[in-house]
């Protein structure tokens, strides 16, 4: 029988957008992993994690000194680069409507921890100036924008309610600080808990923090030391809010910044070279700017800088970026119900839970350092690393999520509760945590290229080896702009699937 | 008999809602269950939900529907226990000519026919309420409980969809706040008030006016 419904074309099972956008992305990320590299490269992939699973039960607690120094010196970057952030993102937030004071706070923020300790590595040495400053610089963007948007939500009423004449500073600290105060510091807590993650990778560039000391413990293929040191970390992290006390910080950031480890000398002739000199492309530098040869020159290097090392590491970033947040979505999918009432009583959410815990707690760049160590250079261990990291943190928020939807009394259960009433209910909500992830992910991808994945950081890494400063910075502005590319293009698909446009807590 | 209550108490937390309750429903009751709202009414549909679970189809006052799927897939819910979970995912991903078949007929007959693949979530209040009775329906079964199930319909579709309720179930039990439809349809009436029953007869010969002192203001303690 057909129907007037079906001459007119209604009637027809249709897609919504939020499901064509999810099919083209998987589709994209398929077509990419045709031009990826997966191979396995290691001989013996599984005795080496048998050797690594053993570790990890019969973790080493007696190297109490390094363990001990790991953690104090962790700590203590990740306080006072955060503070320093927290300090400059509230003055820079009350500028933030200021077009400059923006865009400085995005490539600020657009640029890894890692990339910035490496150029105030050129610059400052081996000094804890550089860790601090690695981590402040790109925190202080975040924090101007998530302290900006969550002042600007004052309630009007509060405001107009004010006398004639009251000066901005008086309203700012009598009415719009206290009012966003809770979040400010809800936020800024979690700032350090990332801080601390933060903190611990800067250790894989050589400042003394648990990154340095896993490393040597794995390239000493000890790993009931390196088991130890990130069971620390992670008991520090679920333990945040115990020793985090409002009334103790003032303490810790007095201690803190003598905790920082040795100091070396900086050396300022280092700093002005590397501002006036180092920065200059080789072309240009010590050139007369009035020459057109100089220029010509310098287009001839532009041309071979984009061509051979910023097109490629686009594409490979783009390519491992792709596959790694569609591995991300099936990875949350799985995840999510570990932890929500709906699906596993206490015991199983347990379980889920420190499985979660584990996985959002080691920071990306570790788990990928591991996973390269078990089989060998390739983008596998990234897509692995990224998945298994961002999933447990959108699994976890999702969980949660979860547990407030209120079904029917008679509604089904198990994979068909799943599919059809829990899963459709937050599909918005996850592609919304989905895509703020997305310009994470390719932040993290970026600086991957450091562990010898050809990323844009693998050219960038090279660059810096040659100590050619000039191609590093060419490079690092590009992958600000592809980062900057990225999340405007995720902000327009979040608009045009009417996806809700503010969480803080998944937005690193 | 399907259910059988004897000086029952009912209620939630905080404190007891329904006092010395006795009812029983046979197979084939068309009971209305009437009275003012506070009277308890939702409170005894759920007490007898929660015994007929498993051979009732439900219409909940709140639909209970998923915004973000179609028409189709909403009443295709109510038969998910009867399909292996890859014929449902499968449905899910591609609805099946025969579920559409199957679904197409009732929707059409309740005023829904061009929305079967509407996000639920789009559609009124009153239209979400009538893809409610569609999946109960779709469910089958002898027995239907709803809570209000045309209180945001218009009269016009509320006749529509207590027809087809009526046609598809042997046994049926509804709430309704509509004294009217209630003695137009049920074969019986459950009057509410003050927490107890203080009528249960059969709706023949019954007139509105007989109902009235139902909505008379209770004791004031009660309130």
């Amino acid at each position: 029988m057909k129907t007037i419904a079906d001459a007119a074309g209604v009637g027809r099972p249709r897609y919504s957008a939020a499901v064509r956008v999810s099919t083209l992305f998987v589709a994209i990320a398929v077509f990419c992993l045709a031009f990826a590299d997966i191979a396995i490269t290691t001989l013996d992939p599984w005795s080496e994690m048998q050797r690594m699973l053993l570790g990890v039960v019969t973790p080493d607690f007696f190297a109490v000194e390094a363990i001990g120094t790991a953690v104090v010196q962790t700590i203590s970057f990740a306080l006072v680069g955060v503070a320093l952030a927290a300090f400059f993102g509230i003055i820079l937030a009350q500028f933030f409507h200021i077009g400059p004071v923006r865009w400085a706070c995005a490539i600020a923020r657009s640029i890894h921890e890692l990339f910035w300790a490496l150029i105030f590595l050129q610059m400052f040495g081996l000094s804890p100036l550089t860790g601090v400053l690695a981590i402040a610089i790109p925190y202080a963007g975040i924090c101007a924008k998530v302290y900006a948007e969550t002042l600007d939500e004052t309630p009007a009423a509060a405001l107009n309610a004010l006398p004639a004449g009251v000066s901005t500073i008086s309203a700012f600290f009598f009415v719009r600080l206290p009012d966003a105060w809770a979040h400010i510091k809800n936020y800024t807590l979690y700032r350090f808990e990332c801080g601390l993650r933060s903190s611990a990778v800067l250790g894989f560039v050589g400042l003394p923090t648990l990154g340095y000391y896993l490393q040597t413990a794995f390239s000493e293929g000890n790993y009931s030391e390196a088991a130890a040191q990130l069971i620390m970390f992670y008991v520090i992290i679920a333990s945040l809010r115990l020793w985090m006390k409002p009334k103790l910080v003032g303490l810790y950031l007095l201690v803190a910044p003598f905790l920082l480890g040795g100091a070396s000398q900086i050396r300022w002739d280092n700093v002005v070279r590397f501002v006036t000199e180092d920065i200059v492309p080789a072309p240009l530098r010590n050139a007369d700017l009035l020459d057109p040869q100089a220029w010509s020159a310098f287009g001839d290097w532009l041309m071979m800088m984009l061509g051979d090392q910023a097109l490629p590491g686009i594409v490979a970033t783009v390519v491992l970026t792709q596959i790694a947040l569609v591995a991300t979505a099936f990875l949350t999918l799985a995840f999510f119900p570990l932890i929500s009432t709906k699906f596993f009583g206490r015991f199983g959410r347990g379980v889920g839970h420190l499985f979660l815990v584990v996985m959002r707690s080691t920071p990306e760049f570790i788990l990928v350092y591991i996973f390269l160590q078990l089989w060998g250079p390739s983008m596998l261990p990234a897509i692995v690393a990224l998945a298994l990291h961002n999933g447990a943190i959108i699994g976890h928020l999702l969980g949660r999520y979860s547990d407030e939807i209120r079904l029917r009394p008679d509604s089904a259960s198990g994979f068909n509760l799943y599919a059809f009433e829990v899963v459709p209910r937050m599909y918005g909500q996850f592609l919304a945590y989905l895509f703020y992830r997305w310009e994470i992910i390719m932040r993290e991808t970026a600086i991957l290229g450091v562990l010898g994945i050809a990323t844009l950081g693998f050219y960038i890494d090279s660059a810096l080896a040659d100590i050619r400063l000039d191609r590093v910075m060419l490079l690092l502005l590009v992958t600000a702009l592809l980062n900057l590319g990225i999340d405007s293009l995720s902000r327009r698909i979040r608009a045009g699937l009417r996806l809700s446009t503010r969480i803080d807590s998944c937005r690193d | 008999m399907l259910l059988q209550l004897v000086n029952q108490d009912f209620g939630y937390d905080r404190g007891l809602v329904l006092r010395d309750i006795s009812i029983s429903i046979h197979a084939g009751d068309r009971i209305a269950l009437v009275g003012e709202s506070g009277a308890g009414k939702s409170t005894l549909l759920t007490a007898i939900q929660a015994r007929l679970l498993e051979q009732a189809a439900l219409v909940p006052q709140n639909p209970g529907l998923v915004g973000t799927l179609s028409v189709f897939h909403n009443i295709y819910m109510g038969r998910l226990n009867r399909h292996s979970t890859w014929y449902n995912l499968l449905n899910l991903a591609w609805p099946q000519r025969r579920e559409i078949d199957a679904i197409r007929p009732l929707v059409e007959r309740i005023g829904l026919g061009e929305k079967l693949f509407e996000r639920a979530g789009e559609l009124s209040g009153g239209q979400q309420q009538r893809v409610g009775v569609c999946r109960a329906i779709h469910q089958g079964g002898d027995l239907v409980l709803g809570d209000e199930p045309v209180s945001a319909v218009d009269s016009h579709q509320a006749r529509t969809v207590l027809d087809v309720l009526h046609e598809h179930f042997e046994t049926v039990v509804l709430a309704m706040h509509d004294v009217d439809l209630a003695l137009s349809y049920a074969t019986r009436i459950v009057g509410l008030q003050n927490g107890g029953i203080a009528l249960d007869s059969p709706s023949a010969g019954l007139t509105a006016a007989d109902l009235d002192f139902l909505y008379k203001r209770g004791d004031e303690d009660h309130r």
